[in-house]
């Protein structure tokens, strides 16, 4: 027996009968597409309008040094030659020397607070140490100056200039004021932010592959290097290029310690300058053209920063594809 | 009759203070597998994982009595957890190989021991033991995770073969396969059982009747006033006894799918 045909008001809803009910879901649904479209967009306007601006602002002194503006060693504003190289030298150089302290410090914070500390002290630990990040730089910069100065940057650098001055790199006459004492306070600086993520990505590793490390009969230590560490690496890098974006950025706090000094040394015990750091020190007292200058420098500040993370990203994605 | 593999006396376990399992005796023997049967939350997996001091990664979990392993207590005081792992391996329930090679992969618990020998050569053998080595000896630096889950699973099981254990220890090594898959881990064991003992944990009754030489079938028992349950183990025995003349009214009903 076949069943009876149904009768038309057993129906479903037709489907343009179930759109015609939520007309003001939709309409909301549209309005948060808009809005979020724009915010956006909203972000590429100004970052493009940033690098229009600054870039037109330095052209005259662009065209005027043309490619000796990024190779020039001689700054000389009153005499109107503008050579920005000391200052990218020491702008990579105090940030290396940062991310080269703070890395391994932060690695080291980061896997004791997710493998190793007692649980009554994971949250305290980690608050503190995200506390750190919320220091303004003009704090650390003169806590540099005034504290860790004579305490320990004075003291270390001329120890590392006697044991190893015969090296170019450590000749004297040492000085905390230096890309040696930026770069440690630049490395403060910086352990929050890479030991917080390093954190999070420590945390991602799956609690499987740890159980597999154990079962097989390593120790804490070689279930670390073996199963925790090789996962995390993508993520640890895409954690030092933060902390390197920031310490390449960076301006006060490196303005107060880098020592002020236009002359490139190869020393790192010895004063220099980053390009930040003049910006912030010689804008009030520049003439127009030095002003333009000064702008210059932030747009190869901004180039530089731009190719790091390009290169950083690139760098990640090779190490995702040899999984 | 030969010396047992692991003779368990009175057994308890508790995990934060709630207990997990209360009283569990048994004997496993060499060169047969074990099979540890009984519905969710019955502590099996509790009890497989005394058995190579996995619980000891877990916080709060608590091991009381004796787990005798060729005639040591390995929760005895002088024991290094680290030395009882690499004489009783472990398999998983969802493959876990490491994102690595698949040589790589092998070779990790031979490296972390200080394995002093042909690498090459040992890989090879516990890949062919496992029965992976025809379909992955082209692409040993491929990674392990472009493998099959059933692959994978294998893979694992060669992992923990490399380190030259004496047990293996599986905790549902097939419950996140495909059928055809779960035949070969099956058929696997029979051939890894002439020369190591293993205990596997499973929830499904045919596979513990098809593998194994002898059953354990754990059950939850409820405190009615406070409502706390434990698994206790209910029967022992023969794989075969069990699944035909089970002589408790639980493992009969259990067995016979009556619920679980």
């Amino acid at each position: 027996m076949r069943a009876p045909a149904q009768s038309n008001d057993a129906r479903p809803l037709s489907l343009s009968a179930l759109a015609r009910g939520r007309g003001f879901g939709r309409t909301l649904d549209r309005v948060f597409g808009w809005t979020t479209a724009v915010s956006g967009s909203l972000v590429l306007v100004i970052l493009a309008f940033m690098v229009l601006t600054t870039t037109n602002t330095a052209l005259p002194v662009f065209t005027s040094e043309g490619i000796s503006f990024v190779t020039g060693t001689e700054w000389l504003p009153s005499r109107g030659v503008y050579g920005i190289l000391p200052f990218i030298y020491g702008t990579l150089v105090t940030s290396t020397i940062a991310v080269v302290i703070a890395v391994p410090i932060s690695v080291g914070v980061s896997l004791y607070l997710t493998e190793l500390a007692p649980s009554w002290m994971k949250g305290p630990i980690a608050y503190a140490v995200d506390l750190l990040a919320a220091v303004p730089s003009v704090v650390y910069g003169l806590w540099g100056v005034f504290v860790l100065l004579p305490l320990f940057l004075q003291p270390a650098a001329e120890a590392l200039s006697s044991v190893f001055g015969f090296l170019p790199i450590f000749k004297g006459p040492a000085t905390g004021l230096s890309y040696f004492g930026a770069g440690v306070v630049l490395a403060i600086m910086i352990i929050p932010i890479i030991s917080a993520l390093a954190r999070e990505v420590f945390k991602a590793v799956p609690a499987d592959d740890r159980l597999a490390a154990y079962a097989l009969g390593a120790t804490r230590w070689e279930m670390i290097r073996e199963a925790v560490i090789p996962r995390s690496r993508p993520g640890l890098v895409g954690a030092t290029m933060l902390g390197l974006g920031r310490a390449l950025g960076e301006t006060i706090a490196v303005a107060l310690l880098v020592g002020s000094s236009t002359k490139i040394s190869a020393s790192i015990v010895q004063p220099g300058y980053s390009m930040a750091a003049i910006i912030a020190n010689q804008f009030q007292e520049a003439d127009e053209q030095g002003i333009r200058a000064l702008v210059g420098i932030g747009v190869v500040l901004f180039a530089i920063t731009i190719l790091i993370n390009m290169a950083a990203r690139l760098f990640v994605w090779r190490l995702v594809a040899e999984r | 009759m030969t010396e047992p593999v692991f003779s368990v006396n009175h057994l308890n376990v508790s995990y934060g203070g709630n207990l997990a399992l209360k009283d569990v005796c048994l004997d496993i023997h060499p060169r047969e597998i074990t099979a540890i049967i009984g519905p969710s939350g019955c502590g099996k997996s509790t009890f497989i994982r005394c058995l190579n001091r996995m619980n000891d990664l877990v916080p709060g979990a608590q091991v009381e009595g004796q787990v005798m392993y060729h005639g040591e207590d390995i929760y005895g005081a002088d024991i290094d957890p680290v030395t009882v792992r690499r004489r009783i391996g472990m398999v998983f329930q969802r493959p876990n190989p490491f994102p690595k090679s698949i040589y790589d992969n092998v070779a990790f618990g031979p490296r972390i021991n200080g394995f002093k020998g042909d690498l090459d050569e040992l890989v090879e053998r516990s890949l062919r033991r496992a029965a992976l080595w025809d379909e992955v000896k082209n692409k040993m630096r491929k990674s392990a995770l472009a493998l099959s889950g059933g692959q994978q699973q294998r893979l694992c099981i060669a992992r923990a073969i490399a380190v030259e254990p004496d047990v293996i220890l599986m905790d549902e090594p097939a419950s996140a396969l495909d059928p055809i898959a779960t035949v070969r881990i099956e058929d696997l064991m029979q051939e890894l059982k002439q020369e190591y003992s293993i205990v596997i944990v499973t929830h499904n009754m045919q596979q513990a009747a098809r593998v194994s030489d002898k059953t354990a079938f754990l059950y939850t028992e409820v405190d009615e006033e406070s409502m706390s349950r434990w698994g206790i183990l209910v029967e022992y025995g023969p794989t075969g006894g069990i699944f035909t003349k089970p002589l408790d009214k639980r493992t009969e009903d259990y067995v016979s799918g009556r619920f679980g």
